[in-house]
């Protein structure tokens, strides 16, 4: 195991951090408080309760979710592609580095970066909304691996994106759209019958709702459904990662 | 490692066809000894950038094998390249690093604990160390490739490959340049370069190799190579011109200039006979006088461009 590289990696990745801490931490705090006027203030002071949970609380599970999906995935994506486009990459492919340690490098950093703006989130909210949390330990579980699961995934994005587009393309057109379809803002029970359907079908939903219970005890969906949907999708990001690797996939010739 | 008889670098017929069908490399063998430096000359395109990535890890062989230090770059990759130091063709820098930051990653990517001073000693040895904290992006082009030299050395390799190190570099930082190569040549380290330099294989290497068309033509002692290829021309100045050249020298295949004053005559160096006195007393003979006598030999550039040219028409 070559933890040398390991730790070379994730310094670089957390320096690269610090050196854009405007947009790596600054801004999802921005557009969370922004969300907070609106949504909590402004909007939610109109709303009743929503399952016997403040619609100002209510919201702040799913606007922790919607910044760590987005962060992790973007974070991820981008700590990998940016060394594919400038040439840099060729280093850690011909370093005595294993693709297993190459992805804890820059997973962990990535999810250790999602870790800290989630954590910055749910103490601003706590300044604007009672929180309460009924159980930290679930809690801390579904962040975690959240953080890891959709790292991960940004990771494949970066791997697999040879253009800024498509670096942008997944994150924008497929993962917004699911975060915010995914019961961010609502309970799945305030949409008509077919189309709490329909939100079955939408993979974030689990992870909102999981994540919401260990707040408050309210759920869309069973918690060990949530819990077997994260494991599920962790599992499947770690399978294709892996065959990527394996075949050198668009790094190595 | 230390014994001379075991070479450092073993390629064995080492092939590599790319995804497009390109076939790159086409076979080669070649044996790198320990503490040599190589040059390996070709024209653009002809494999010499796939094989050292083939051999750093960056491009896998399709056929044939590789050993550093006796130990084979897919299965002992862990052993192989923390030997060897790569230094690529392109500027490949992250922009935004600081030079100290990016030859720390280096170090600590190829598996050694952080380690202050050696990296102070490194940029001390390129000259970059008051530029250590600096962002890359606003070193100029020569120190780019001196930030990059200081990152494979990083790790204090043992084989250090330069892909064309010189190439839109001035003058001034060859000069530094090969002046690095000849004291980690003096540490012990082996040194492969591939370069379009004709001139800085014939002055800096011990071996050369010429590569073309995936092929490793030849691969020889400097020396030995000029000794066996090289063709020496002898010029002979007259007195007089001559119209016609007697018939009696018909077998020199002389060159005649076109004011008829100068005859050349092509030898080969290595041949059992060099057949000059032959032609002298036959000049003698023919009664052409001489005024002067010159020879030249033929420099790694004219070499190389027979080698190549000799191997398209194949």
């Amino acid at each position: 195991m070559n933890v040398e590289a390991i730790k070379a990696i994730y310094i670089n990745e957390m320096r690269r951090t610090r050196k854009t801490l405007m947009q790596s931490i600054a801004s999802p705090v921005i557009s969370t408080v922004l969300y907070f006027v609106v949504f909590g203030s402004a909007i939610g002071s109109r709303i009743q309760s929503v399952e016997g949970v403040e619609y100002g609380s209510f919201i702040v599970p799913g606007l922790i979710m919607l910044s760590l999906l987005t962060q992790s995935i973007s974070n991820a994506s981008f700590g990998i592609f940016f060394p594919k486009f400038t040439g840099t990459v060729y280093e850690v492919m011909s370093a005595p580095i294993s693709f297993f340690e190459v992805l804890v490098g820059y997973v962990g950093a990535a999810a250790t970066k999602s870790l800290i703006i989630g954590t910055i989130i749910l103490i601003t909210a706590s300044l604007f909304v009672e929180l309460r949390i009924a159980h930290p330990f679930w809690m801390v579980a579904f962040l975690l691996m959240t953080c890891i699961a959709f790292s991960l995934f940004g990771f494949i994005i970066g791997l697999w994106a040879d253009n800024f587009e498509k670096l942008q393309l997944i994150p924008l057109l497929v993962i917004t759209p699911l975060v915010f379809l995914g019961g961010s803002f609502y309970s799945v029970s305030m949409l008509p019958e077919f189309w709490q359907k329909v939100t079955l079908l939408n993979p974030v939903l689990y992870l909102i709702s999981g994540f919401r219970w260990s707040f408050f005890e309210v759920s869309d969906v069973s918690v060990t459904v949530s819990l077997i949907m994260i494991t599920g999708f962790l599992i499947a990001c770690l399978i294709v990662v892996w065959a990527m690797f394996k075949t050198g996939y668009k790094l190595k010739q | 490692m230390s014994n001379e008889n075991t070479p450092i670098v073993s390629v064995r017929g080492l092939t590599k066809t790319y995804d497009g069908g390109h076939q790159a490399l086409k076979g080669i063998d070649l044996d790198i000894r320990e503490g040599e430096i190589l040059a390996l000359l070709g024209p653009n395109g002809a494999g010499k950038t796939t094989l050292i990535s083939t051999v750093c890890g960056l491009v896998t062989p399709s056929s044939g094998t590789v050993t550093v230090g006796g130990h084979d770059i897919i299965k002992d990759y862990r052993v192989t390249r923390k030997l060897i130091g790569l230094v690529p063709q392109e500027l490949t820098l992250g922009a935004f690093d600081l030079v100290g930051d990016t030859v720390r990653f280096s170090r600590g990517l190829f598996g050694l604990p952080p380690n202050e001073d050696r990296i102070d000693e490194i940029l001390t040895d390129l000259s970059l160390i008051d530029k250590k904290d600096d962002p890359v992006n606003r070193l100029s082009g020569g120190m780019k490739r001196r930030v990059l030299i200081a990152k494979a050395l990083s790790h204090e390799p043992r084989v250090l490959f330069l892909d064309e190190p010189t190439a839109g570099v001035d003058v001034e930082l060859r000069k530094d340049m090969w002046k690095l190569v000849e004291k980690l040549r003096q540490d012990g380290v082996t040194i492969i370069l591939t370069t379009h330099y004709i001139e800085e294989a014939e002055e800096i290497a011990d071996r050369v190799g010429v590569i073309s068309d995936g092929r490793l033509l030849v691969i020889d002692e400097k020396a030995n190579l000029m000794a066996s290829l090289g063709r020496k021309q002898l010029m002979v100045d007259l007195r007089a011109p001559v119209e016609v050249l007697p018939d009696s020298l018909s077998k020199f295949n002389l060159e005649r200039s076109d004011d008829g004053l100068r005859l050349t005559y092509t030898f080969d160096t290595q041949g059992e006979r060099t057949g000059i006195t032959a032609l002298l007393q036959a000049l003698n003979a023919a009664g052409i006088g001489l005024k002067d006598l010159n020879t030249s030999q033929s420099s790694l550039e004219d070499i190389f461009v027979n080698l190549v040219h000799r191997d398209h028409e194949r």
